[in-house]
């Protein structure tokens, strides 16, 4: 129980004060339509991922009083990989670890999100998968049209974020200075037709990159 | 709140700027008020980031020399950073990047502990004949000359003309004045900001005649020569004040100011043309970003430093 408390304390000040310094002074925001972002569980929050800054930014946004309730789902094979980095992912990151392959062939690798949106849980989804090439969209992957699918109440925000995989990109440890932004979208509900659901998700982050003037960075 | 190392006619002068603030504050109220057709939503947004920009000089000024020095150095850092987020960069050059950053607390320590000799040769020698070593220690050669003259570029305007915003401050008292190093900043960036202020102002109301067309259509030489006229007025009023200056000296500082800020406003907005963006961040509601605010001062700063700097040391 105390231990339990000063874990979550560690959190809120990592949350609160240190990656908050870091994103508002190191690298600084220019965000549009904050305003469109979840202000209560259960949500779902979808946004390109090119850093790990990127769960950091989308989670310095969100309410304060959100922050115990916002889990990032991410890979269980790369976040759990050793016990030291699976205590901080799973303890101060707070992540939802998923699993990338079955192992047995009915097995539902998206069931641990089914449970955290059932507590009333905020997940932050990057459908992509990984992080992948810096700033270059990859094409989503459909987990997200099943969930949302399955969850036809939940909204699901669309985020697009450009820039940070210029500050942090993969494979780097250096963070470099760079303004990021970050546009919202209207919040999407799932829907039985799941292509039609890929398709609304993927036509309303490609118009929030339409609204940015992102320079070349190759 | 110590306050020794400004004089009271600096404080007071610090005090006028709110006078000022308070006045604009009345009139837009007034005209909103008396104006409701017309939309002032812009103004209203300026104002009040004029507020805030005040507000943070004004204590940045009054509680020491070297937060004064600091705040300078975070104009720098965010209008760098402003830069390099809207300019193509190459991955390549990340680590570059960061070496460039550095030049911006180096760069003001220097004025910090008063060496002059380094401080005016910094950037333009060492700085400018590292960063492409770095560059080439990377390897990449594709798109090297872009790059290695954007980012000098950029080093130039936002860190080292601005740095000499930071070099009146610590300049030892010269003539008569009391006032000192803080009167000169003062006095520079009064001027400066009132000059685009008056330009905008004259352009507005009787401003006709396109004067760069090509780079900034709103500009006209109405708006030009009215700001040079109210800086040059205000430049002869504010020299006792603040400055050693006489007052054919003062002419002169006016008319420095007045069109060295003109300068500087259309090379930025030629930059962020060329660039293809209208604003250079979002940080100032109503003016967009730091790079926007400071355009002018790149160059006024380092010429009305030269100037002074020729005349009393």
């Amino acid at each position: 129980m105390r231990m339990d408390f000063i874990i979550r304390l560690l959190r809120y000040l990592f949350y609160r004060i240190v990656v908050r310094l870091v994103v508002l002074i190191v690298l600084g925001l220019n965000v549009r339509h904050r305003e469109r972002l979840p202000r209560k569980g259960p949500a779902i929050v979808v946004a390109n991922h090119n850093s790990h800054l990127d769960t950091m930014v989308l989670i310095t946004l969100l309410p304060a009083g959100l922050l115990s309730r916002i889990q990032p789902v991410a890979a269980a094979d790369y976040f759990l990989a050793t016990p030291q980095k699976a205590w901080l992912a799973l303890n101060i990151i707070g992540i939802l670890p998923l699993k990338r392959q079955r192992e047995k062939p009915d097995e539902d690798l998206l069931a641990p999100c089914y449970a955290a949106l059932e507590a009333g849980q905020v997940l932050i989804f990057f459908p992509e998968g990984s992080r992948g090439q810096p700033e270059e969209l990859a094409a989503f992957k459909g987990g997200i049209a099943k969930l949302a699918a399955r969850f036809p109440e939940i909204p699901v925000t669309p985020v697009l974020l450009h820039g940070l995989g210029k500050a942090l990109p993969k494979g780097e440890k250096l963070l470099v200075p760079f303004f990021c932004d970050v546009f919202v979208g209207e919040a999407l509900y799932g829907a039985e037709d799941r292509r039609d659901f890929m398709h609304r998700l993927e036509s309303s982050m490609s118009a929030l990159s339409q609204e940015g003037n992102f320079p070349s960075w190759s | 709140m110590s306050t020794g190392h400004i004089s009271p006619t600096v404080l007071w002068s610090l005090g006028g700027l709110f006078g000022i603030l308070i006045v604009a504050t009345v009139v837009y109220l007034f005209l909103k008020k008396t104006r409701p057709a017309t939309d002032f939503t812009e103004i209203g947004l300026r104002i009040r980031s004029w507020w805030v920009m005040v507000a943070i000089f004004t204590l940045a000024m009054a509680l020491s020399r070297n937060v004064s020095l600091f705040f300078f150095a975070v104009v720098s850092f965010l209008a760098l950073k402003e830069y390099l987020s809207i300019i193509p960069t190459r991955r390549a050059d990340r680590r570059v990047l960061l070496w460039a950053y550095l030049a911006i607390p180096l760069q003001y320590f220097w004025a910090g502990i008063e060496w002059y000799g380094l401080f005016i040769v910094f950037i333009p020698v060492y700085v400018f004949l590292f960063l492409p070593l770095c560059m080439v220690i990377v390897g990449e050669t594709r798109d090297f000359l872009r790059s290695a003259g954007t980012l000098h570029w950029g080093l130039m305007t936002l860190v080292f003309s601005i740095s000499h915003v930071a070099y009146l401050l610590v300049l030892p008292t010269a003539g008569e004045s009391g006032a000192g190093g803080p009167g000169l900043l003062l006095y520079l960036v009064f001027l400066t900001q009132s000059n685009d202020v008056a330009q905008f102002l004259w352009g507005k109301s009787i401003g006709r005649r396109k004067i760069v067309p090509n780079v900034s259509p709103n500009k006209t030489w109405e708006g030009f020569l009215g700001g040079v006229g109210t800086t040059t007025v205000l430049a002869v009023v504010l020299s006792g004040l603040l400055t050693p200056l006489s007052i054919p000296l003062a002419f002169l500082a006016g008319i420095i100011i007045s069109t060295a800020g003109f300068v500087g406003d259309v090379t930025i907005s030629a930059v962020k043309r060329d660039i293809g963006v209208k604003d250079s961040g979002r940080l100032l509601p109503g003016h967009g970003g730091i790079m926007d605010r400071i355009d002018s001062l790149t160059y006024t700063a380092p010429l009305f430093f030269h100037f002074i700097y020729y005349l009393y040391y």
